[in-house]
């Protein structure tokens, strides 16, 4: 089952450890056959449709907790699969915020 | 007993722990006591000594490197009580006292190459010759997927007992063989490694051919095929037919999402919706092949497979489908890996790039082949080919014949309709 996992703001400062860090991370999920696709995402422009009117408005945002900063797409055997990977990577970067959804589509 | 919820979910968080872990921790430990039964017994005593911790304490920061220490600990055990296995380890022993003092850190810091290479080292012993094809697969789902036997009795739809008994008797023969844990020397790698990729894709298409309403422990096996076949990628980079295996089995199980249709019946390839077709895992797919193909030499089976695959990934409509390519690869795969059935799919791309009637020609060819004589896609391939060439009643008697053939309900639910519409005197365009 697929598992998007988003971080919404949050995180300690990167430097040159937790880059380091989250580079081992990223391999180790590679490895081991699970992660699927990750990327960062810019503020971005969030839109919003109403009676046919469609607005656009530029990012950054004040509720930066809503703001998915980044995601990994991941292929695990259960929800718990997912929630411990969540685990550590959390562990590794500190405070902040998430979301793990599952994938919704025909089993692969 | 019931136990509460709370202590089922740490118990289900705990079994993800293991999920996770587990293949690297009996290859770790196997790499010490040289024995995969002893290794997955003394993993099996760490997991039971997390399920009693763990729910309490909490999980560790680290929960593999907890693993593993508990389990060498429990290996250091087993060796004071146990003087034959002292012996036959007296060399291993010094190893592991050591490491009992070295600690979780140095093991958290540890050494991922040497597990890498443990890893890779229990892939080949559990797809080792001297074991059936059925105690390969097993043994691989069971010590490097983690499945537990009753996920692959399920599977594989045979009893718990069967699957219990193939593992217990293989781990024996591994045992009684002598056989060394180790990656084959150079000169025996190539066949060994066939071995390997052989037990990956039998279970891929165990999987694969799970219909609507099966268990989902089947399509799972596609999951984990896939999975371990990327694993295995990354521990042997420079092996072509791995990445060719890989290619092969990302590009089909990006047509998973459309292979049924809403009653379960299998849709044919020209027929899929391709917009279901999963194009991440298509992308996964021509990058595992080009990684493939940066190998010098002729491709493999696997390499060709995949290639065969990717051409059909890569038409948009059945119409775009580059035929005459994949009759060229089907060739050289039928040259490299003679077989009838390459042959009747070589027909059919024949067919399709130059006309029915020369594919017809290399079927005709393969009528006398006993080894297709209840192989009911023969008789379904000519009867597409008859009922294209108008020869209508022809092809029904084929699609009767053939849905005789298989004992798969859906498939013959399909080839009967076929039947049906090249009998019916009507003007619709032939099946």
């Amino acid at each position: 089952m697929r598992f998007l996992m988003t971080v919404n703001g949050g995180g300690r400062q990167p430097d040159e450890e937790l880059f380091a860090e989250m580079g081992r991370f990223v391999e180790e999920l590679t490895r081991s056959g699970v992660l699927l696709a990750t990327g960062g995402l810019d503020h971005g422009t969030h839109v919003s449709a109403s009676g046919g009117n469609i607005t656009f408005t530029d990012g950054p945002f004040t509720e930066s907790k809503e703001v998915i900063v980044s995601f990994a797409l991941l292929e695990v055997r259960s929800k718990e699969e997912a929630l411990e990977l969540s685990r550590r990577f959390w562990t590794m970067v500190g405070d902040g915020e998430g979301d793990i959804r599952q994938v919704s589509g025909p089993e692969g | 007993m019931a136990p509460d919820t709370g202590t089922a979910a740490a118990h289900r968080a705990i079994e993800a722990v293991w999920r996770i872990e587990s293949a690297r921790i009996i290859a770790g430990l196997a790499g010490l006591v040289r024995d995969v039964g002893l290794a997955e017994e003394l993993a099996q005593d760490a997991l039971l000594a997390a399920l009693e911790q763990w729910p309490a304490n909490g999980i560790p920061p680290n929960p593999g490197a907890w693993l593993m220490l508990t389990a060498k600990h429990h290996a250091i055990d087993r060796i004071r009580r146990d003087e034959r296995l002292a012996a036959k380890l007296r060399l291993l022993g010094r190893e592991l006292e050591t490491g009992e003092h070295a600690g979780q850190a140095d093991f958290a810091a540890g050494d991922d190459e040497e597990i890498d290479d443990d890893l890779l080292r229990l892939m080949f012993i559990s797809c080792h010759p001297v074991l059936s094809t059925q105690a390969r697969i097993a043994l691989t789902l069971r010590l490097l997927g983690g499945l537990t036997t009753e996920e692959i009795a399920r599977g594989f739809l045979v009893t718990e007992p069967t699957i219990a008994k193939r593992i217990v008797r293989a781990k024996r023969t591994l045992a009684g063989n002598q056989i060394p844990f180790e990656v084959p020397p150079p000169a025996e790698r190539p066949a060994r490694l066939v071995s390997v990729l052989e037990v990956l894709y039998l279970v891929f298409n165990e999987g694969y051919s799970a219909m609507a309403g099966d268990d989902w422990m089947r399509p799972a096996l596609c999951s984990e095929a896939l999975r371990l076949g990327r694993v295995l990628a990354e521990l042997m980079p420079a092996e072509p037919e791995v990445h060719g295996l890989v290619a092969l089995m990302e590009i089909q199980a990006s047509r998973i999402p459309a292979r049924l249709d809403p009653d379960g019946l299998p849709v044919p390839l020209p027929e899929q919706n391709r917009g279901r077709w999963d194009q991440l895992l298509i992308r996964r797919g021509f990058t595992a092949l080009l990684r493939a193909e940066r190998a010098v030499g002729p491709p493999g089976p696997y390499v060709l497979q995949a290639a065969i695959a990717a051409c059909h990934a890569q038409a948009h409509a059945p119409e775009q489908t580059d035929w005459a390519r994949i009759a060229t690869l089907y060739q050289a795969l039928a040259s490299l890996t003679p077989s009838p059935v390459v042959e009747l799919n070589r027909a059919v791309a024949v067919a399709m790039a130059f006309s029915p009637a020369r594919g017809l020609e290399i079927v005709d060819g393969l009528a006398a082949e006993p080894a297709l004589a209840s192989y009911h896609h023969l008789p379904s391939v000519r009867g597409d080919l008859l009922a294209k060439l108008g020869r209508r009643d022809e092809a029904a008697a084929e699609f009767r014949r053939a849905a005789s053939l298989t004992k798969n309900i859906p498939e013959r639910t399909v080839l009967l309709r076929r039947a049906a519409r090249c009998s019916a005197p009507s003007r619709q365009p032939p099946a």
